[in-house]
């Protein structure tokens, strides 16, 4: 996050306010949730956040996944932190609130929008923390590896709880965006419109790598203990090692030199020691400091692995990845950055090109961005722009009074 | 001074002197975009329409609008990219001068190259790839070879400026100018013919004839593959 960044306080005209999460069991031992590896689970909690009004024919819901260390919090003040819980919550809103609430990107004076934290993960939905019904004890290890079409499964049944059967748009950026694709190719009639921010079909070797590493990082921390260090001392070495790596994936070489250049952090002299020095050493080490306050190493593990597990084409298409994207009937627009060198540019043109040969319409935007990945968070004025653009119906000029 | 140099300049005068130098014509004003009343006019009800260099969208709007076309619009531009959206436009990025090699063999019935074709690096790669994706492919582009460029470049020995070529030389979208003669070498060379052609001159539409070279201000020609 820039410094620079201003938020938009909870009494704002464009903040949506103080926010309080839902919670919903999408299964139960009548109604299990099976998972692709297939594990059944008794219990599945889910956290998830609502923004806006739902209008009379339930036609402005719009579903946005968040990425691989986010959460339901996606907008506006949370009501609920306290010292003891979330307290990282107390100075900042939610992690796309530069884009979503009202009259931004996607105005929740127009949508209803919902997110919901994903399985495996830390933020109120079951995962590795979460106590395992059948030995009274945390799961760590045994939870089962889950994929990003778990995710999208577990989504849909919230969803149909909350009443719905169909919804105006799915929006993701990231791991985000894959769920979105996922969406789009697990129940193409069940959306209207997709947006796939700075994301891929899959991610790509080098990606695989960044995970690998992060992972190992966390599982040769002595506190790792096979997962099953709750209650104990923690792997926060080992999992801010990985959150510092992967940092890196997110930025791009412009946005280093932008941000930090060379320049040493306290004085203006070598001081001929290991301490942290320069700009770039003090920006990774606080990332990774502040992460092990805010973030489960298990979910991480969990998270990454159904990251790299991710293949649209082998999912639906046999490898083909045409074959897979004829399934899509939804509006979809891809979004990409340029300086993306997580999930390139060329990466979501992929997906581009394979719609133009299957002769669907094509909607793809390159941002002009020297911020990497992170562009997609952080490139709050074009996004919003597209996203503004590309979401709002044609014949609906202002949103419903109520 | 060379005598030859002052003798040349009066010849070319004397030669020009039938044509007048044109009333003071305002620059800023160009011509209505008369090309995009005809494409709406020809082009039929639920065409594929493929649009390279669609700019803000306006004319596939108004083709999906009055046509129900299935319309694909490519541009580069972002600000003309956001426009397209807006109108909800599917609007392709991209710089079509790389390639399109992912459209298979006539993918559309029409592929429109909307006074671009005057603006590219590459005219005659992006001529071929415009009949390989299209059926028929529109080109619109001003005829350099109007009487009042002649005179222009003739009498006043400048780079010519026009309503339909309002830029100085050294800020000019407009990189490889043609004119008719040259338009039906290609099609000639290329073994394609004209489907249907319209010179515009004189603010009036008139259908086009090779004749034209001389008296058309910018040109419409729609071409396809003899069969």
């Amino acid at each position: 996050m820039d410094s620079v960044t201003r938020y938009d306080l909870p009494d704002s005209s464009r903040s949506v306010g103080f926010t309080k999460a839902g919670r919903m069991t999408v299964a139960d031992r009548d109604n299990p949730f099976l998972t692709d590896s297939g594990v059944l689970l008794p219990h599945v909690e889910v956290e998830y956040e609502t923004y806006g009004t739902l209008n009379n024919d339930k036609s402005n819901c719009i579903l946005i996944c968040h990425a691989l260390s986010g959460d339901a919090h996606v907008a506006g003040w949370d009501a609920c932190w306290e010292k003891e819980n979330r307290p990282w919550r107390e100075n900042r809103p939610g992690w796309w609130d530069n884009v979503v609430g009202p009259g931004k990107g996607i105005d929740t004076n127009r949508y209803f929008v919902i997110c919901s934290n994903v399985l495996g993960g830390c933020y109120g939905t079951t995962g590795p923390a979460s106590v395992n019904p059948d030995t009274g004890r945390p799961y760590g290890l045994s939870f089962p590896v889950v994929t990003v079409s778990d995710w999208v499964r577990v989504q849909k049944r919230l969803l149909e709880l909350l009443g719905f059967s169909h919804i105006y748009a799915v929006v993701g950026g990231s791991l985000g965006g894959q769920q979105a694709l996922e969406w789009a190719l697990a129940y193409p009639q069940f959306m209207e419109k997709a947006v796939i921010l700075a994301s891929a079909d899959k991610l790509s070797p080098q990606g695989l790598a960044f995970n690998t590493v992060g992972r190992h990082s966390i599982m040769s921390d002595p506190h790792f203990c096979d997962g099953n260090y709750y209650g104990k001392e923690k792997p926060d070495k080992g999992l801010a090692m990985a959150r510092m790596l992967a940092n890196i994936t997110y930025l791009s070489e412009e946005s280093f030199h932008d941000k930090f250049g060379r320049e040493f952090q306290y004085t203006e002299n070598p001081a001929y020691n290991f301490q942290i020095e320069y700009k770039v050493e003090s920006y990774l080490n606080h990332q990774g400091l502040s992460f092990v306050h805010r973030f489960d190493a298990n979910s991480y593990l969990y998270i990454t692995k159904a990251m790299d597990y991710y293949d649209a084409a082998a999912r639906w298409g046999s490898g083909n990845l045409e074959e897979a994207l004829s399934r899509i009937s939804a509006d979809l627009l891809m979004v990409s950055f340029k300086t993306d060198w997580l999930y390139t540019p060329e990466q979501s043109l992929e997906i581009a090109k394979v719609l133009a040969r299957l002769g669907k319409p094509v909607n793809y935007v390159l941002v002009d961005s020297r911020k990497g990945h992170d562009g997609f968070l952080l490139e709050t004025e074009a996004v919003s722009r597209v996203l503004d653009a590309f979401l709002k119906k044609e014949d609906s000029d202002e949103p419903d009074e109520e | 001074m060379n005598p030859m140099r002052n003798e040349y300049e009066k010849k070319i005068r004397e030669a020009f002197s039938f044509f007048e130098s044109p009333e003071s014509e305002s620059l800023s004003v160009r011509p209505k975009r008369w090309q995009d009343d005809i494409i709406a006019g020809l082009i039929p009800e639920g065409s594929k329409v493929l649009d390279f260099g669609c700019g803000s969208g306006e004319l596939l709007d108004r083709l999906i609008r009055e046509k129900r076309v299935f319309g694909q619009g490519i541009e580069h531009d972002p600000e003309n990219v956001f426009r397209c959206l807006e109108r909800k436009i599917a609007v392709f990025q991209i710089n079509f001068e790389k390639g399109l090699q992912f459209y298979g063999d006539g993918t559309f019935d029409y592929v429109i190259l909307e006074d671009t074709i005057q603006t590219l690096k590459r005219p005659m790669a992006a001529l071929k790839e415009m009949l390989r994706i299209g059926t028929y492919g529109i080109i619109t582009c001003p005829n350099f070879a109007h009487w009042k460029v002649r005179r222009f470049l003739a009498a006043e020995g400048r780079m010519p400026k026009s309503r339909t070529l309002p830029y100085e030389w050294y800020d000019t979208p407009n990189i490889h100018l043609c004119t008719v003669k040259d338009i039906i070498e290609w099609i000639n060379e290329n073994g394609l013919r004209i489907a249907a052609g319209y010179s515009f001159s004189d603010n009036a539409v008139s259908v086009f004839s090779e004749e034209d070279d001389l008296l058309a201000e910018e040109v419409l020609l729609v071409v396809r593959k003899s069969v």
